[in-house]
């Protein structure tokens, strides 16, 4: 009886003791300069964020800390105060946050494409389409025949934002067919709805960075069909939330880390990523095509896709921070 | 792998301020309810064992909106970090700690209580005396709050937001390998909840056994 007791109040001490000590620890360890960047799960996902964290603070005092939600949180988060910089993949969104005076000094740092993807057997006759609209109305068609069906995020993610627009581009009236039977809303994330379209062997719209973790861990088997179309670009932003709202954000953090991005350095980590892992690059660099123009076709995709009044960031959004657009 | 110790390490720690904090409350309340009689004492106790199943997702969104910068706690400035995570789970387990020490000390014949009285102990040492013989239900009690706490996501994810470094524990580090299609991963993370969740529970059962052997 006596021994358990002793063994009872050891235990108790040991307890509180690691509690005090390791709280302590916490509140000593967010003493240090905190940047808080909300982000689309597609970029933190493939595991780019951590790559890039790993190399931004070896080389400045700065803690990164990435938030993976979809777009639509993300840009709550900036909304509430709660983020300090928001990595984004949803232009219209984007606009909408910038003149709603929520955001600042967006500078658009990659682009990559969606892809349609399917079953292997193919039964709605897409592969190798280049146009989605018509990818999309042979989809339809098959699945109004009941031979195949369509997975949507339904989580008004960047990804969901762009398969309505997709919809809305080969005139289909999406409010309507949602509620046909051979579509289908998960309302989970990326990897939620390929395993969901996967079991149902559906179609659906993904990032490729989403889609080749898990085609190459096995998870999922359907192919790509249609890739690479302009319809199906891809644009992702960097944007600060706005300091003259909620005076706790971390400003000139977020201005310094969105010069990281755009920098050399930062560019060229984004454009290598992948490459050993799948043998293809997950993301493009955005930033020197802009500015010089390497590949006129693409950039001006990119300025028709993702542009606002003509640019990235319209002059009244800079806030004292021309240097970015030079 | 030291990454992995690192989330482990901050989940028990998390977890187990979590409960101790928890505890501060709870047994006192739990002891009230159980030791007094009152009018409203068939609803509280129904309150709080209704409080049981609250979703830790909705418990999670409802801290973020007050910890928030924009919401009414926002000044202490607290979100997203183990603090919130801590308090979070306090708040998640207080209505299982209540509950089953409630439990525990009724079902204490109640002359322990009388005979404690004409012994002439007061009302706290009374108190005392029937948390030591109802020692059993409130150990249970303690180790089905803190593994609930250890096992949660919902309020991790929302309040603590997974930060790596920060506040990235066991739930949410598995429910994010699993985004990322890291199956094998998340499996490695899984076997060593489990593993901390069984170990708890067994050695908790070993010192129990010991005081009848």
């Amino acid at each position: 009886m006596r021994k358990t007791n002793l063994l009872w109040i050891t235990a108790l001490i040991v307890v509180v003791v690691g509690s005090v000590a390791g709280t302590a620890l916490y509140i000593k360890a967010f003493s240090k300069e905190r940047l808080m960047i909300s982000t689309t799960t597609s970029l933190f996902d493939t595991g780019l964020l951590d790559l890039i964290e790993t190399q931004f603070e070896s080389e400045y005092p700065i803690d990164l800390n990435f938030i993976s939600v979809g777009t639509g949180l993300a840009i709550t988060h900036a909304q509430r105060g709660d983020a300090d910089l928001i990595l984004v993949h949803s232009p219209t969104q984007e606009t909408h946050f910038l003149v709603q005076g929520y955001g600042l000094c967006r500078k658009i740092i990659a682009y990559n494409y969606f892809a349609i993807i399917g079953p292997n057997e193919d039964p709605a006759k897409i592969n190798g389409l280049t146009d989605t609209s018509q990818a999309l109305s042979k989809i339809v068609e098959a699945g109004r025949n009941q031979q195949a069906s369509w997975m949507s995020r339904g989580d008004d993610s960047g990804t969901h934002t762009k398969e309505k627009q997709l919809w809305a581009e080969a005139d289909y009236n999406w409010t309507q067919i949602r509620n046909e039977d051979w579509y289908q809303e998960t309302g989970t994330g990326m990897g939620g709805t390929l395993k969901t379209a996967n079991q149902f062997q559906a179609y659906t719209l993904t990032d490729m960075g989403t889609y080749l973790a898990y085609y190459k861990e096995g998870i999922i088997n359907l192919k790509p069909h249609v890739t690479q179309a302009e319809q199906l670009l891809n644009v992702y932003s960097a944007i600060v939330t706005n300091k003259t709202l909620h005076h706790n954000v971390n400003f000139d953090g977020a201005i310094t880390f969105i010069k990281y991005l755009v920098s050399a350095e930062g560019q060229q980590i984004i454009a290598d990523y992948g490459k050993s892992e799948y043998g293809q690059s997950l993301f493009h660099p955005a930033v020197t095509l802009l500015k010089e123009n390497t590949d006129p076709t693409t950039a001006q995709w990119i300025k028709d896709y993702a542009y606002f009044d003509g640019n990235e960031c319209p002059p009244q959004y800079w806030n004292d921070h021309p240097e970015l657009y030079q | 792998m030291s990454e992995i110790l690192e989330i482990t390490l901050r989940t028990i720690h998390i977890s187990a301020t979590a409960t101790l904090l928890a505890t501060l409350w709870s047994i006192p309340i739990g002891s009230l309810i159980a030791l007094k009689n009152f009018p409203t004492k068939q609803l509280i106790k129904s309150i709080f064992n209704a409080l049981m199943g609250m979703p830790t997702v909705a418990l999670g969104l409802i801290l973020y909106l007050l910890l928030s910068s924009s919401g009414p706690l926002g000044s202490v400035n607290i979100l997203f970090t183990p603090l919130a995570i801590i308090i979070g789970q306090a708040l998640l387990i207080t209505p299982i700690l209540i509950s089953l020490t409630t439990n525990a000390l009724e079902t204490i014949d109640p002359e322990i209580k009388d005979l404690a009285r004409t012994l002439g102990a007061s009302e706290t040492e009374t108190s005392l005396t029937i948390l030591a013989e109802a020692k059993a239900g409130v150990v249970l009690a303690l180790i089905a709050s803190f593994t609930r706490a250890f096992a949660e996501l919902g309020v991790a994810l929302s309040v603590g937001a997974n930060l790596r470094g920060g506040t990235r524990i066991l739930t949410t580090a598995i429910a994010m390998e699993v985004q990322r299609g890291q199956i094998q991963h998340s499996l490695t993370l899984t076997a060593i909840l489990l593993t901390i969740v069984f170990a708890t529970t067994i050695t908790t059962n070993l010192i129990q056994t010991r005081r009848r052997t």
